[in-house]
């Protein structure tokens, strides 16, 4: 059976008439190709009325082959079910210019500036949607109406709620490491005691709040990007504008204030659980027992340190919940549009938050507080 | 069994077909078949299933009973190379398009290339893409523009070059029409014709428009009470005894598609 369906071609020297059957259609593109590229010299005409299938690819090859042999392709013979079929199809060409690239120093200056010049952008358009935003709270102290209640609620059950046991098993596990690796060095010294210090410092300033804004930056800013964008794309944003409402009323508002009040409750879950692992790892390895331990932590306490931590907590409240909104706002409308502005939101946020964590920290120092 | 397949008269043949959503029942022992080489429109209120009847046939959506065929395969086989033979053999045109987003005009026409015709050259393939694209009526240059870039018929348009990739036998047409203007509407219902014919196409077409049931269709089937109530030209169907249909034929802006049908026949 597939002796009688695969192109084939039959040449008849005395008239040069070249005679096609079989199937000339796609599936049989190559071989219709080397057929073609292959046919003898001296076709005169060409008979297609034992073509049973053809297809817009068999015609356009034959199309190109009458253009290549200098042949009359309106003289070629087909059944007539096929005429209507090749009346259609008209002759195109690959004429798309070689793409060229370019790998010079040049070239890769040309890149440098371009990135520059697009994270400016991205600087500029982060601190106006910031003032566009600080405006809007005032307003909307101003004007309670534009509050959303509903709105507010529902994302500080998701921002915060439904984050409860990423954030408080992620800080007990650092808490634990933090206490064998401080034991470890502290313990040359006999100066094992120093752990829960060493803990309660790290985790109130610095680390409850980091790994808080950093789990809720891979898990809140990407959700706020992705949903905000998909709805951009859907031109969901669009109806809201035409429907006289604000986007940032609607959209931002309630992610912002939810993540405002959120992040700081997050963070004493964070340094909670945080102390809790050093208490656990110096009651079980480190031979401190836990009324030793609770003992010490009452004598070296000091307010400042758990102050000083949750005082950053608003700021990286800010940063995500910005960033992730703005991002979804910058959406365009593909698909794949989404996906990068996702992945740019978790970036951003966690280098920035990380990078004002570091300048605080100098700040604080300095400050002696 | 090849030879058998082309003097097979019926495209699709579905028998029985029952779909429900929970509760609503779209479809209950609905008929329907469309022969070779016809344009079938269809037509039905909203929500009268004529979307749900579409992705049955497809594959699309899995129906709670009856039988589907397709090219004489059955469609509600899970047998992958059954499946790729309904596949390779049909194109869809989405409603507004469902071009990926992501990629330009003319690779989304090569994706279904790419996929099942892996071994053609890049040239051709390329070629084949431009060809399409041209043959749904749009200019060569807007093979390089992504969907974004296009207005909505021209979305359509590139549609239905992809759906044309593979020179399927069998088009699913859902709205062609909708949303376009009225002279863009009659444009897209000629190029529908001219392919059908060209390509020798067979034409499961959705639609509300009047216009494309009267200009194009060869055959109408109406689906109403859950199933297909009636099937045949749009002349006949203007004189069936029920409420629906005479309200969609015999109202305003039936017996104005009506007439610019006949004066279009007289002009010619």
């Amino acid at each position: 059976m597939s002796a009688s369906t695969a192109p084939s071609l039959r040449f008849d020297d005395a008239p040069g008439r070249l005679s096609l059957a079989g199937r000339w259609t796609l599936e049989h593109a190559l071989a219709i190709a080397d057929l073609l590229r292959d046919a003898p010299g001296g076709v005169r005409e060409v008979d297609a009325r034992a073509v049973e299938r053809l297809d817009s690819v068999g015609v356009l090859q034959l199309l190109r082959y009458s253009r290549r042999c200098d042949l009359d392709f309106d003289g070629f013979a087909f059944r007539p079910e096929h005429h209507a079929l090749v009346a259609a199809i008209e002759d195109v060409a690959d004429e798309r210019p070689k793409k060229k690239r370019e790998y010079g120093v040049a070239a890769a200056l040309g890149r440098l500036g371009y990135a520059v010049y697009d994270n400016a952008r991205e600087i500029v358009a982060l601190i106006s949607f910031l003032g566009e935003n600080l405006v809007k709270l005032v307003r909307m102290v101003k004007e309670p109406r534009r509050f959303r209640l509903t709105a507010t609620v529902s994302h500080m059950e998701q921002v915060g709620l439904d984050a409860v046991p990423l954030v408080a098993l992620l800080s007990y596990l650092v808490g634990a490491v933090i206490a064998f690796l401080g034991a470890n060095i502290l313990e040359d010294f006999g100066a094992t005691i120093y752990v829960v210090e060493l803990v309660n410092i790290a985790f109130l300033r610095e680390f409850g709040v980091l790994l808080t804004a950093i789990v809720l930056a891979g898990r809140t800013a990407s959700a706020f990007t992705a949903q905000i964008g998909s709805m951009v794309a859907r031109e969901e944003v669009d109806a809201i504008r035409t429907l006289g409402m604000d986007p940032v009323d609607l959209l931002v508002m309630p992610r912002l204030l939810a993540m405002l009040a959120m992040l700081p409750l997050l963070t004493f879950i964070a340094d909670l659980a945080g102390l809790l692992g050093g208490l656990t790892v110096g009651a079980l390895a480190l031979d401190i027992p836990v009324p030793a331990y609770f003992a010490r932590m009452e004598q070296t306490m000091e307010l400042r340190h758990f102050l000083v931590g949750l005082s950053k907590a608003p700021v990286f409240a800010m940063v995500i919940a910005l960033i992730g909104c703005l991002e979804g706002l910058q959406t365009e409308g593909t698909a794949q549009s989404v996906g990068e502005r996702t992945t740019s939101s978790v970036v951003q946020t966690i280098s920035l938050v990380i990078v004002l964590d570091a300048i605080a920290a100098i700040w604080f120092m300095q400050m002696g507080w | 069994m090849a030879a058998q397949d082309d003097n097979d008269e019926l495209v699709i043949r579905v028998r029985g077909l029952a779909n429900h959503f929970g509760e609503q029942v779209v479809h209950e022992n609905l008929d329907l078949d469309v022969r070779r080489g016809e344009i079938l429109g269809v037509v039905g209120g909203s929500g009268s299933g004529k979307s749900v009847l579409m992705r049955s046939i497809l594959g699309l959506r899995t129906p709670d009973a009856g039988t589907i065929e397709v090219l004489g395969t059955d469609a509600r086989s899970e047998d992958p190379e059954k499946r790729l033979h309904i596949e390779r053999n049909s194109g869809v045109l989405f409603q507004d398009g469902a071009l990926f987003s992501s990629l330009t005009v003319g690779e989304n026409v090569q994706v279904p290339l790419k996929e099942h015709h892996d071994e053609l050259p890049d040239s051709l393939r390329y070629e084949l893409a431009l060809l399409k694209v041209k043959l749904a009526g749009l200019p060569a240059d807007a093979i390089d523009k992504l969907p974004s870039q296009l207005s909505g018929g021209m979305r359509k348009r590139a549609g239905l070059a992809r759906a044309l990739a593979l020179d399927p036998p069998l088009l699913f047409l859902d709205e062609p029409t909708a949303g376009l203007d009225p002279i863009g509407a009659a444009a897209f219902d000629r190029l529908i014709a001219t392919l059908q014919e060209a390509l020798g196409l067979t034409v499961f077409l959705i639609t509300h428009d009047l216009d494309t049931l009267y200009a194009i269709c060869d055959r109408v089937a109406v689906l109403a009470d859950h199933k297909v109530i009636a099937v045949g030209p749009v002349s006949e169907l203007e004189k069936l005894d029920h409420p629906w249909v005479q309200e969609y034929f015999n109202g305003p802006r039936g017996r104005a598609a009506r007439d610019s049908r006949s004066e279009l026949r007289a002009g010619a």
